[in-house]
């Protein structure tokens, strides 16, 4: 089990390493000087290349890669051009969204389609898998920006049982959960759909192994046998879903953030492709590829949790 | 006393006619084995004894286990009897346990679920049970640390855990080698006598049955076409279907005699190593000789046998042989050229070897006729005839092997699996090799189906001189079919010899164990 969380971690630490070297390579190729974008068209060049020493744009590319490398590790991301403020403080102050956002709509999606795909995969054929089923077809197909218009057209305009957008911070933390409850819907259904699809598939794979034979033979009734011996075997695959799900949730959440006003990373991100801020896009697309390989990191250790047979492999 | 009475069972699934007027009567501490060939309704009928019948099954008549009708059983109460009243084991100990829990805890449900009992107190049984069984690990070990042999030991003892009235085998020993099936029909007859339960065993292999049943049933198409106890049935067959079944299993064919010819097929010395998992975590990796300094030779038009169990090899040298792998020492030869250069095989020897394996479902493409199917070989040739001369090879190559020409068009579901293992035949024929080599290739086939193609085997023989390597775990087939035979243990050769040599008179000491384990029919005499 050691050996084997270590050699996770070794491909952790590549991960990241090669990571970080894609996305100082692609923001370094993509046109648009953010000096030159900064000055304005009628800058004179002078200007431009004294404001390009000031930003380090002048340095070779090695120089400014290790710079970069070297602050990321003492957690300095340096200075947003834009903001004028230090890029840790940007993304410190929107993180706080963004992670519980992505959290909750993960938790919320977990509970909505772990019980709908066993309920749906324990009866198969029968109108409770195919309503099941044709509601998660219906989650699919629906965008969730859209969703979360009529989310606040009923819950917050007609029913005013919410606010329409924005975020009151963490001082109060009902109020914090309350803001966020309507995105992290938005945000989940479409994934619990998904993720109820993977475990009712999962699972009937699983019923129709010979170990679950074994087990009615053994005297356990087919939900015992569902319970017991097909659920933890199906968990898998459904792990390597949820895995994937919280990248796309906490990265996905540039539109929710734009339709319910959220001051989160998404929004972040965005402004600062705008304005050509490439050291807060560098930043935090850096962090957010961090998480998800911790992320996976985590799915894999839980992988070896839930199967004895990966943890005899290195 | 009687045990299980089954009074005029029949069985449709959705329509389709299963079983019909089945009779049956065994008694505490008998074993009655029901034999038949695949499809005949024996699975079935342990299924509708066990109340395990799949979805849309609507059985008819009495299944009258210790004065319970099964059929008219709710399955809360059946859920209370499996497990405590009757007990099963399944044909695929691979594939029969949760991979996800321990041995000692899969044992210990069966009795949690059936007695108020403590954890701990389960615990203990199921140890004490395994250690009934034979098996020599710990109750903390999980089904992939086992062998086949003793995964099948877990199963029967979390199917007689609570020493049930009796126990039903499905296929119990059909995956397993034949030392490992001597030592597990050993178990379940100790197991019988000691318990005094009924064992309603269900095989294929008529050796077995022979061996161990007190009584026989055999089954033809969903009914019994004949009971008897063993030794009056083996004596005085009544049937002309039980009679067929036991010469099929019995058939023997006889092959033309070689003529003395050069030597083809050279392998010299080969080891072959795998990678194994590192040890430690930047240690280098460690290597498992799979090959230990293999040597033989097939001469032209010779018919060579490799037997031995699972896992000693047999699988690595076929594909060292047809230049699939490199080999880490030594070299193989055809015909003098090294049938393995550089990255890759050598194409110069690779169209004069073909091959056979044994699964005949898995073992085609579904989406490609059969035409298709049977030239896939041309593209080693370097003019692969085309037009008419294709059409003509196709034909040919059917023919040859008992099918129609016109069977071309099909698609490959369209035949049983005894037609597609000739169709694989012709697939390996159809470019004349020197050498064909048979993975198992009749080890998935019901006995008079195997009969049937080891008679297209022989058949070949004669029309043209073909070399073979006949691979199986079945000692009576080898010995049918081949010349000269190897016997091969954890990667090395052990002994080769002359086949009825070998098999009249084994040298080695494994060679002796593989022979004595393997069941053997009685002498029928004339009965057949």
């Amino acid at each position: 089990m050691i050996r084997y969380a270590l050699g996770r971690l070794t491909s952790l630490i590549i991960s990241l390493v090669v990571a970080s070297i894609v996305i100082f390579a692609v923001i370094e190729v993509i046109p648009g000087d953010p000096a030159a974008f900064m000055l304005g068209v009628n800058a004179r060049p002078d200007t431009i290349a004294a404001l390009r020493a000031e930003m380090g744009l002048d340095q070779p590319l090695i120089t400014r890669y290790l710079d970069w490398v070297t602050g990321l590790l003492r957690c300095d991301f340096g200075q947003s051009w834009t903001y004028k403020t230090p890029v840790a403080e940007l993304i410190n102050d929107r993180i706080w969204v963004s992670l519980p956002l992505a959290i909750y709509a993960l938790i919320l999606s977990t509970l909505i389609a772990f019980p709908a795909g066993i309920y749906a995969a324990s009866r198969r054929g029968g109108a409770g898998d195919v309503t099941i089923m044709s509601a998660t077809q219906l989650g699919v197909a629906i965008p969730n920006f859209w969703f979360a218009m009529i989310l606040v057209l009923i819950f917050a305009i007609n029913l005013r049982w919410f606010s329409a957008g924005g975020f009151p911070g963490w001082d109060n933390p009902l109020q914090a959960i309350k803001s966020l409850t309507l995105p992290a819907i938005a945000l989940a259904l479409p994934q619990a759909a998904i993720l109820a699809r993977v475990m009712r598939s999962s699972l009937l794979d699983m019923l129709g192994e010979d170990f679950i034979r074994t087990a009615r033979a053994k005297g356990l009734s087919r939900r015992q046998a569902l319970w017991k011996h097909a659920v933890r075997n199906a968990l898998i695959p459904v792990l390597t879903i949820i895995g994937l799900q919280f990248s796309f949730l906490l990265a996905g959440g540039i539109i929710i953030e734009q339709v319910f006003f959220l001051p989160g990373l998404g929004r972040l991100i965005f402004q600062s492709i705008s304005a050509r801020d490439l050291i807060v896009v560098e930043s935090v697309v850096m962090l957010l590829v961090f998480t998800v390989i911790i992320v996976n990191f985590l799915v894999d250790l839980a992988y070896a949790a839930v199967d004895p047979r990966l943890r005899t492999k290195a | 006393m009687t045990l299980l009475a089954i009074k005029d069972l029949s069985l449709s699934i959705n329509g389709t006619q299963i079983l019909h007027n089945i009779d049956l009567d065994m008694q505490a501490g008998e074993i009655v084995a029901i034999t038949g060939e695949s499809g005949s309704g024996k699975s079935m009928t342990a299924l509708a004894v066990m109340g395990l019948l799949p979805q849309g099954a609507s059985p008819k008549g009495t299944v009258t286990l210790d004065g319970t009708d099964i059929l008219q059983t709710t399955e809360p109460d059946l859920c209370k009897m499996r497990g405590n009243a009757m007990g099963m084991v399944f044909q695929e100990p691979m594939t029969a346990l949760n991979p996800v829990q321990t041995i000692g805890n899969q044992v210990a449900e069966t009795i949690l679920i059936h007695e108020k009992t403590s954890k701990a107190e389960a615990q203990k049984r199921a140890a004490a049970m395994l250690h009934r069984v034979g098996l020599k690990v710990l109750p903390t070990r999980y089904p992939h640390e086992l062998s086949g042999g003793q995964r099948q030991r877990v199963v029967i003892a979390m199917a007689i855990a609570l020493r049930p009235k009796l126990l039903i085998a499905d296929e119990p020993t059909t995956a397993l080698d034949v030392t490992t099936q001597a030592r597990i029909l050993d178990l379940l007859r100790d197991l019988v006598r000691e318990f005094d339960m009924g064992l309603l065993l269900i095989t294929h292999d008529l050796a077995v049955v022979a061996d161990v049943a007190d009584q026989i049933v055999v089954m033809q198409k969903g009914q019994v076409v004949e009971v008897g106890k063993t030794k009056t049935l083996l004596a005085n067959m009544q049937h002309s279907y039980t009679k067929a079944l036991f010469k099929a299993s019995t058939h023997t064919v006889s092959l033309p005699d070689t003529v003395a010819s050069a030597p083809m097929l050279n392998v010299r010395n080969v080891n072959r190593d795998y990678p194994a998992a590192r040890k430690t975590l930047l240690g280098a990796k460690p290597t498992f000789r799979a090959l230990h300094d293999i040597s033989f030779q097939i001469n032209q038009g010779e018919r060579v046998g490799l037997v031995g169990e699972s896992g000693c090899g047999k699988s690595t040298l076929t594909r060292a042989i047809l230049g699939l792998e490199d080999v880490q020492g030594g070299e193989i030869t055809l015909d003098g050229a090294p049938v393995f250069t550089g990255k890759r095989p050598n194409l110069a020897v690779r169209r004069k070897m073909q091959v056979v394996f044994q699964d005949p479902y898995s073992s085609f493409n579904p989406r490609h006729r059969v035409d298709r199917l049977i030239t896939e070989p041309f593209h080693l040739l370097e003019s692969p005839p085309t037009g008419a001369a294709r059409e003509d090879a196709i034909a040919k190559a059917l023919t040859d092997v008992g099918l129609l020409p016109n069977d071309a068009t099909k698609y490959i579901h369209e035949f049983s699996g005894g037609q597609r293992q000739r169709i694989a035949i012709a697939r390996a024929l159809i470019i004349a090799p020197e050498l064909i080599i048979f993975d198992e290739a009749v080890s998935a086939l019901d006995v008079s189906v195997r009969a049937q193609v080891l008679d297209l085997i022989a058949d070949l023989c004669r029309k043209r001189p073909l070399a073979y390597l006949f691979i199986s775990h079945d000692l009576s087939v080898v010995r049918t079919v081949t010349d000269r035979v190897m016997v091969m243990q954890a990667g090395k050769i052990v002994e080769q010899g002359e086949t009825e040599t070998v098999f009249a008179n084994p040298q080695n000491p494994y060679t002796q164990t593989l022979i004595a384990a393997a069941p053997k029919l009685p002498d029928l005499g004339v009965a057949v």
